[in-house]
């Protein structure tokens, strides 16, 4: 057992300043949790009206609100596009950024670039592109572009920083045992690294389920989930907008607990099979 | 000699393995910006754009006297929202880093504070409007105080509203650096510090913040570059009584003078890299990750 020194004063008002910023994150999200079950002449704001679920029910109704089903489809689809090209090229990139090579430097800069260019820069070039070429603008092209300009850096930076820790005694062990390349990286590298993969996986999938800016002229007139919020924003004012923002804020929370339990998973069977790679952070 | 034996083959595997970012990169990141500043020289009519070569789209955003109070606000938005996420970040990130104690205790409250980073910005932005409302949860609260009488004005829809959104949703970009740079701090310094007669805060300011300096800097390089760009934030929070750089340009788009916003998405471009360069200068990305 380890020895505990005494906690000193200053970790009590940090501690309470740390649960203050928590309720500051999701203090907001919960109000509005809360408020989406109003009864169904309740408004905006408390107090609450009775409880119901009226708001919810009425999301299901195609007149109350504009296509969200379509557009949470076409949301999701083009999540699992992206988080899938944003995971295999992220491997890939990390699997090269492991040696310099001519332009590697450039390159890197570039990815840098792609993620803090402001957003509104990659939707009107892009958009401007298919303007002068005469393509029509759409989810599945444009905004499947866009949104790799932004899921794509942050894929290949978590690659970097595992390959930066990443043991290369064990490919090395790999050879001597005489696998090709292909099989290092498939049975030795690819297994290792598995659990990062998640979260590169997690990355890509919400962060273009959530993309507004870089989508907002890239989608074409199909309307992803974000953009058709965003126009409920300007005309809908009673709390069906609410039970939406509920409804889609449990769907991520459901798909980034999975993801998370995903890799806990994957590392504890990996601990349980004898491999200590990996074993500092990340 | 053939260029396959001047170029090794670690060197077009590597080559091989990024091609297919390199050309997603080249289309949708380097051709767009590109595709902007030349647009930036084109003319424009009331239906359509075509090209030109003429300075006007410069000259007029340059001399207007609207683009200097523009730029004024959103740099006063970006230095309130860097302050605040700056101070917040660092307080969090430092707890983490060195008050919790178990690993898995850190790993675990540090998901919980990223966790609302994967959900969306649109609905985190709709939450605020039961709280900052004329009848909202904080101006009840402050009258059933006995604070006010009257319900304030100035919460939601509001420069006050737009710099809360801002740190609301990108404080975690300060939190995550600058908890891993903390995270890399060597624990024998602060014992050596302490050793040698450092009470907390001396530890604090002389080993702490500078061995932190690069996280803060790669967090502020996000927040300068997400405030500096936003037009959705500013135009929801404020109600559309606020202008900001990014909002000029949506605004052009929505008028569809193509020309006019790609030159002042190129001023805005530039107003940022150079920001960046100079930021750049007090830290190695590389060195990072």
């Amino acid at each position: 057992m380890r020895t505990r020194e005494p906690r000193p004063g200053s970790f009590y008002a940090l501690a309470l300043f740390f649960a203050l910023f928590v309720l500051f994150l999701y203090g907001p999200i919960i109000t509005i949790a809360i408020l989406s079950f109003q009864g169904p002449q309740g408004g905006l704001t408390f107090p609450m009206n009775g409880v119901s679920l009226h708001w919810f029910v009425d999301l299901f109704e195609k007149q109350a609100v504009g296509d969200i089903w379509g557009a949470f489809r076409r949301s999701f689809a083009l999540g699992l596009m992206v988080m899938a090209v944003t995971v295999v090229l992220s491997v890939m990139g990390g699997l090269a950024f492991r040696r310099r090579f001519i332009g590697s430097g450039a390159l890197f800069y570039l990815i840098i670039a792609s993620l803090i260019i402001p957003s509104i820069l990659i939707s009107l070039g892009v958009g401007l592109i298919f303007d002068i070429l005469d393509w029509e603008v759409h989810w599945t092209t444009s905004g499947f572009g866009a949104q790799l300009t932004w899921t794509l850096p942050f894929g290949l930076l978590i690659m970097f920083a595992v390959f930066n820790r990443f043991n290369k005694a064990y490919e090395e062990a790999a050879r001597d045992l005489g696998a090709s390349p292909w099989q290092t990286v498939r049975f030795v590298v690819l297994p290792i690294i598995a659990p990062s993969l998640i979260g590169v996986a997690l990355f890509g999938f919400t962060l273009s389920y959530d993309e507004f800016a870089r989508t907002l002229l890239t989608s074409g007139s199909y309307n992803t989930l974000p953009l058709e919020i965003f126009g409920m924003t300007t005309n809908v004012t009673s709390p069906v907008l609410y039970a939406l923002g509920t409804l889609t804020t449990v769907f991520s929370f459901l798909i980034i607990t999975s993801f998370i339990a995903l890799a806990v998973i994957l590392r504890r069977r990996r601990a349980k099979l004898g491999s200590d790679a990996g074993k500092g952070m990340v | 000699m053939t260029l396959k034996g001047l170029i090794s083959a670690s060197e077009r595997t590597s080559w091989l393995l990024v091609s297919p970012l390199v050309l997603i990169l080249a289309f949708f990141l380097v051709l767009p910006i590109l595709t902007i500043v030349v647009v930036s020289f084109w003319n424009y009519n009331e239906f359509t754009f075509f090209p030109d070569f003429i300075f006007d789209n410069y000259a007029y955003l340059l001399t207007s006297q609207v683009t200097l109070s523009t730029y004024l606000k959103t740099l006063k938005f970006m230095v309130l929202t860097w302050i605040f996420c700056t101070a917040i970040g660092f307080t969090v990130a430092y707890f983490l880093a060195f008050h919790v104690r178990s690993l898995g205790a850190q790993v675990a409250l540090f998901l919980l504070c990223t966790i609302p980073f994967w959900t969306s910005n649109i609905i985190r932005m709709i939450s605020w409007i039961p709280f900052l409302g004329r009848n909202g949860l904080a101006n009840s609260a402050l009258i059933s105080m006995g604070v006010i009488d009257e319900p304030l004005e100035w919460l939601l829809f509001s420069d006050f509203a737009v710099v809360l959104a801002f740190v609301h949703l990108y404080v975690l970009f300060m939190v995550v650096p600058v908890f891993n740079t903390m995270m890399r701090i060597d624990k024998s310094l602060i014992e050596a510090a302490r050793d040698a007669g450092a009470n907390g805060f001396q530890i604090l300011t002389n080993v702490v913040i500078p061995l932190s300096k690069p996280g803060i800097m790669i967090g502020s390089i996000f927040i300068v570059t997400l405030v500096m760009g936003d037009f959705i934030t500013v135009r929801f929070m404020s109600g559309g009584q606020s202008a900001s750089v990014g909002r000029v340009i949506s605004n052009e788009i929505a008028l569809l003078q193509y020309p006019s916003a790609a030159a002042s998405a190129v001023v805005l471009l530039c107003t940022v890299l150079l920001m960046i360069a100079v930021m750049l200068r007090f830290v190695d990305i590389r060195k990072e990750l």
